[in-house]
């Protein structure tokens, strides 16, 4: 009885249904305290990156030296904006503006403290880098981070705005 | 469940969007799979005895989300078949381990099943999910959130905690958790605040836990509960945030079943601009632990969650000595400062060079036992049993130092193709009381680590870690005859090389083979290798890592990402992906 319920349960809902690419209902909040629901995200209508990172994670800092160094000349080129999402918990979340400040890095910063947004978006491990494109699709995605990464990805976005 | 199923059904049809809105839904999902077969290894203390027949162990999950508009259900299935070695052995089986179904329309949200939330620093209610822990203390049970005006944020929780795969029924085994916590965010109400520099916002929560006491010899009080208050001030690039939390008298076995009351501070005050960062913080801990079980020992059922204020080091040999919050009582202080050196001057070379310094210490609270007439001092760290303890000035500092931490470090870009990340640790790593080893000696080392990449062309490099570790037992203590008894606290001293070589063809492809030798252990039996070679795949959301030979205990970073992984030998296979 309960197997049949659960599967009767599971196949109304996911036929039909599709894979998720819009952004979830989740509330977080940015550097200055302020709370920002992620279906608000947007670029006015240009693409935009959402990456998940940790103060803690040497190769999620690397990534982020990385885009960094090009975000002017992207920003320049294309439009894009880049969400760099802080999945720190309390241990280091008041450590975090010092950090991105001292960092000289530029995108706008999100606290996912309690991982919620994270969860709802199937993110195991940091780095974790996600593509949308300027009505909010998630067009691309991808884990980890080795040197020459950004070059991929950056790829994508271009492909988005011709 | 069934109820459970039947009623997240019956919630969908009475939106009577059902019908129409099927093709609106959404689905997502995760898996992971981390399989190890083990091997023999009596050098590093793995034998037939410890594998104990289980020649295989097998973490893994997988997660469906489904939403639809402001409707959002999921559920988590998990598998330890058995439990990788290293993890909990009461986390063997396998089931549908945590399920929830949400209704957010972001001015109320509820949410019934089970609950990942946490109030401002957790310091009185936090539940969180660890994997690669094996970490779960979800409330099971219901959450209400309400956002009555912009900026202002009231929330509730009601349940109880998930321990590992015990039924929810029995009240004595497990207490009831329920909380309130308010936030307000003045600048969010007052838009006249947005056009000066100022910021503020403030916080309040109060948890109580219920548990029926069944304790012959104590009187446990049934209800405990702990009050939390926090504000946030921001001036210009000036952050200052503080939060304080107190709970009431909460014997337990954790603290002796002692009667003192817990109290927890931290402040942080810190000032940034761009290319500059600096933070100082400090934080008082004083009988903090919080669990849903009065009888709970190490992490069980821990309600709430005091962030330790330290260097989160990543790299193998740091790793080896981090320090964990002691929730009985601490005083820490951190200061952190970021800075650039702009690129084009003399020091900051072309491209700019990076500047970390981080410096953290943490000290025990004064304590000033209550002995009673004809008893010794107490053995315990919180005093004698059914007595207050002990009592504390607030501001005082402990004579034993737990645990500092000095380190800089260092990273710049040499030139188009060279990168380099170099940093000095110095540790102070009081073993005795954060690992709870009598009589083990108090580590001191320095760490030299630097990382060096090379990038072949735009997608190949090669990266080259080197780290060497300098303990000071080397030069205190190397004879064989204060060892007996205690080897075990000897078991990662002394002096350790490491290096490890990855060469990666972004973003897919990596293959990197590291060696970490112990050479200067005082125990000559205990110079091991822990050598592992590894090889990865990553496409979009897929990674798959398969990696062989000796894994000590600690962090590891490589393929990109960092994880948890316990002592070990043999092959794993990793497989990660989501949809």
């Amino acid at each position: 009885m309960k197997k049949t319920l659960v599967l009767l349960f599971l196949s109304v809902l996911f036929l039909g249904a599709k894979a998720q690419s819009d952004l979830p209902n989740v509330t977080l909040k940015n550097l200055d305290g302020e709370t920002i629901n992620i279906t608000e995200l947007n670029n006015d209508g240009k693409p935009f990156v959402m990456t998940f990172w940790a103060t803690w994670c040497g190769p999620c800092v690397k990534e982020h030296n990385a885009l960094s160094e090009v975000y002017q000349d992207w920003q320049d080129e294309t439009g894009v904006k880049i969400f760099a999402v802080s999945i720190d918990d309390s241990r280091s979340t008041p450590r975090i503006k010092p950090f991105v400040e001292g960092k000289g890095w530029e995108f706008d910063v999100l606290l996912d403290v309690n991982k919620d947004l994270a969860r709802a978006m199937n993110v195991s491990n940091p780095p974790h880098t996600f593509l949308f494109d300027g009505n909010g699709k998630m067009v691309h995605q991808h884990a980890g981070y080795f040197e020459g990464a950004e070059d991929e990805l950056y790829e994508e976005i271009l492909k988005l705005v011709k | 469940m069934k109820r459970f199923l039947l009623s997240a059904a019956l919630f969908l049809c009475s939106t009577g969007l059902f019908a129409q809105s099927i093709n609106e839904s959404q689905v997502n999902g995760s898996f992971q799979i981390d399989g190890q077969y083990y091997k023999v290894d009596e050098a590093i203390g793995i034998t037939e005895e410890s594998i104990d027949g289980k020649k295989f162990g097998l973490n893994g999950f997988g997660k469906i989300n489904y939403s639809l508009g402001n409707f959002t259900a999921g559920l988590r299935y998990e598998a330890y078949l058995p439990q990788m070695s290293g993890f909990d052995t009461r986390l063997q089986g396998c089931g549908i381990a945590n399920y929830y179904a949400s209704y957010d329309n972001g001015t109320i949200s509820v949410t019934i099943g089970d609950i990942y939330d946490q109030f401002g620093n957790g310091f009185i209610f936090r539940t969180y999910e660890e994997w690669a822990l094996g970490f779960d203390n979800s409330l099971r049970g219901m959450r209400v959130i309400y956002r009555p005006a912009a900026g202002v944020t009231l929330k509730g929780v009601y349940g109880k905690q998930r321990f590992f795969w015990n039924s929810y029924g029995a009240t004595e085994k497990r207490g009831i958790v329920r909380g309130i916590d308010g936030e307000w965010d003045l600048n969010q109400s007052f838009n006249a605040m947005n056009d000066t520099k100022f910021r503020a916002s403030l916080g309040g929560s109060f948890v109580s836990k219920y548990q029926k006491n069944t304790n012959t010899t104590y009187n446990i009080p049934e209800n405990v509960g702990a009050f939390d208050g926090r504000i946030n001030l921001g001036y210009g690039r000036f952050a200052f945030t503080t939060e304080y939390a107190y709970k009431i008298n909460d014997p337990s076995a954790f603290n002796n079943y002692t009667y003192n009351e817990g109290q927890a501070i931290l402040s942080s005050l810190s000032y940034s601009q761009k290319g500059f960062g600096v933070i100082l913080q400090v934080k008082r801990v004083d009988n903090m632990s919080f669990k849903s079980d009065y009888q709970g020992v190490k992490n069980d059922l821990d309600i709430n969650f005091i962030p330790p204020i330290n260097y989160t080091h990543t790299h193998s040999l740091p790793a080896i000595y981090s320090y964990a919050t002691q929730p009985l009582g601490e005083m820490a202080m951190q200061l952190q400062v970021n800075y650039t050196i702009p690129k084009n001057t003399i020091i900051g070379g072309k491209y700019g060079t990076k500047l970390t310094l981080d410096f953290s210490q943490v000290n025990d609270i004064k304590r000033n036992y209550i002995i009673a007439e004809g008893q010794g001092q107490p053995t315990h760290i919180a005093g004698h049993n059914g007595t207050l303890g002990y009592t504390s000035p607030f501001f005082a500092v402990g004579d034993r130092k737990f645990f500092h931490d000095f380190n800089i470090e260092l990273e710049r870009r040499l030139n188009k193709k060279w990168k380099l990340i170099a940093q000095y640790i110095n540790l102070y790593y009081d073993m005795e009381t954060i690992e709870n080893h009598p009589g083990a000696e108090v580590v001191k080392a320095n760490i030299g680590f630097v990382d060096v990449s090379y990038r072949i062309t735009s997608k190949q490099s090669i990266r080259f870690e080197l780290q060497h570790l300098w303990d000071n037992i080397n030069k205190n203590n190397t004879t064989e005859a204060s060892t007996v008894g205690h080897e075990d606290v000897y078991k990662k001293r002394g002096n350790w090389a490491a290096a490890l070589v990855e060469y990666s063809i972004a973003p897919k492809w990596f293959v990197s083979v590291a060696d970490k030798y112990n050479y200067g252990n005082p125990i000559a039996d205990n110079r091991d290798h822990y050598y592992t070679a590894s090889v990865g795949y990553i496409k979009e959301s897929t990674r798959i890592t398969l990696t062989g030979g000796r894994q000590s205990e600690g962090m590891v970073c490589v393929g990109g990402v960092c994880r948890v992984v316990p002592a070990s030998s043999g092959v794993s296979i990793s497989i990660t992906t989501s949809f």
